[in-house]
C-alpha cells in the first residue's frame, strides 16, 4: 500500500475527463487500497477520486458514516463507473476539496440522488442518497468529469429561490 | 513587500473596480481578497494588496479618487496571511422590529460565544410594514448547545433559526 500524491490546482490534470473501468483486476483493486490509504491520510476528507491522484479512471471512494454529526448514509462506498440517474431538489452548502487546500466557498447540490454503480466486487448497485452524502457523491463525480467546486461556486448571496433548475 | 488593506466609498460603481484594480496591476501591487457590496445608495470595497515596499497607494489612486469621487481610507502593514476562519453556524433573523434586532440579537448571541466573521442586514417588505432580515455566520466558541440556547430564548420576539455548517471535504 502507498499513498499517493494529491494533483491540486493548477494543475491541468484535473481537468481531464476519466474514463470508464472495464473490469475489476488486481491492477485495480491495488490502487483502491492506495486511494483510500491516500484519503485517510488527509484531514478528515470524506472521499476521493481517483483523478485527483493522477488515476483517470472512473473509482471514488465516498464515507460520510463518521461525521461528528451523524447524517443518513450508505457506510464505506468504493464506486466504479458511478452514474447519476435522478435528481432533485437543490441545497446550498459549503465544500472543500483536497485539491484546492485552503479554501472553502457555497455550492448548490441536488439534495436528493439516485445513482448507479459497480463496487470493488464487480457488483451493481442502485442507490437513494441524500443530504451530505448526496452533496460528497456529486463532489466527487465532478472530478471525474474534470470539473472542481471552483466551477460551481455560488455567491454568499445567492439563496436557492433564484435557481430553479440544478444545471448538471 | 507589504500588505495594506485598502477602503473605499463612493457614489456609486460606475467603473471604479476595474479601475482601481488597473491602477494596483499597473504600480505592481497583488490583489489577495475583496469584498465590495452596494449599500444604499453607495458602494463600498475594501481590498487586501500586497505591495512593494516603497509603494504609496495613496499616490497611486490619487488620480482616481479625485475623478471618480472616491473616499479612500488606508491601513498600512497589516498582517500577511488572513487566517480565513471557516463560520461553522449560520443564524437567520427576520421580524418587524427594527429598532431593536441587530442589537437585541448579536448582544445575546455574543454573550452565548458567536464570533460573528459574516453579516448581512437588509430591509424588506413595503414602506408602512418593513421586515428587517439579517443573515449571519460564524463560529460558536462556547459550542452550538449554549448557542442554540440563546436562540431558543430570541426566538420568543423574533423569527430566528440556527443551523450548522458542515463543511465537505472532498
Ligand atoms: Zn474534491
Amino acid at each position: 500500500m502507498s499513498i499517493k500524491e494529491i494533483l491540486t490546482y493548477p494543475n491541468e490534470a484535473l481537468k481531464n475527463i476519466s474514463t470508464e473501468v472495464e473490469a475489476v483486476d488486481d491492477e485495480i483493486l491495488q490502487f483502491i487500497r492506495d486511494l483510500e490509504e491516500t484519503r485517510q491520510s488527509g484531514p478528515g476528507a470524506v472521499g476521493i477520486a481517483a483523478p485527483q491522484v493522477d488515476v483517470h479512471k472512473r473509482i471514488v471512494i465516498v464515507d460520510v458514516s463518521n461525521m461528528r454529526k451523524p447524517v443518513d448514509n450508505h457506510g464505506h462506498m468504493i464506486m466504479i463507473n458511478p452514474e447519476i440517474i435522478h435528481w432533485e431538489g437543490m441545497a446550498k452548502g459549503r465544500e472543500g476539496c483536497l485539491s484546492v487546500p485552503d479554501f472553502t466557498g457555497n455550492v448548490i447540490r441536488a439534495e436528493k440522488i439516485k445513482l448507479r454503480y459497480m463496487d470493488e466486487h464487480s457488483q451493481q448497485h442502485e442507490i437513494e442518497s441524500t443530504g451530505f452524502e448526496a452533496r460528497a457523491i456529486q463532489h466527487e463525480l465532478d472530478h471525474l468529469d474534470g470539473l472542481l467546486f471552483l466551477d460551481r461556486l455560488v455567491s454568499r448571496r445567492t439563496d436557492l429561490f433564484e435557481r430553479k433548475v440544478y444545471k448538471k | 513587500m507589504k500588505w495594506s488593506v485598502l477602503t473605499l466609498v463612493a457614489a456609486d460603481e460606475q467603473g471604479i473596480v476595474a479601475a482601481v484594480s488597473q491602477k494596483l496591476y499597473e504600480n505592481n501591487c497583488q490583489l489577495a481578497e475583496a469584498s465590495m457590496m452596494r449599500l444604499g445608495a453607495n458602494f463600498a470595497i475594501m481590498l487586501r494588496v500586497s505591495h512593494p515596499d516603497d509603494c504609496n497607494l495613496k499616490e497611486i489612486l490619487a488620480p482616481l479618487t479625485e475623478k471618480m469621487h472616491l473616499h479612500i481610507h488606508i491601513d498600512n502593514d497589516v498582517a500577511e496571511k488572513s487566517s480565513a476562519p471557516e463560520p461553522d453556524v449560520n443564524i437567520t433573523v427576520y421580524g418587524a422590529d427594527r429598532a431593536g434586532i441587530v442589537a437585541k440579537t448579536t448582544g445575546a448571541l455574543a454573550e452565548a460565544g458567536l464570533n460573528i466573521i459574516d453579516l448581512e442586514t437588509a430591509v424588506a417588505g413595503s414602506d408602512a410594514e418593513p421586515i428587517y432580515i439579517m443573515s449571519l455566520e460564524g463560529n460558536a466558541t462556547q459550542g452550538i448547545e449554549k448557542l442554540q440556547k440563546a436562540v431558543d430564548e430570541l426566538a420568543a420576539d423574533f423569527d430566528i433559526r440556527l443551523s450548522e455548517i458542515e463543511t465537505l471535504r472532498a
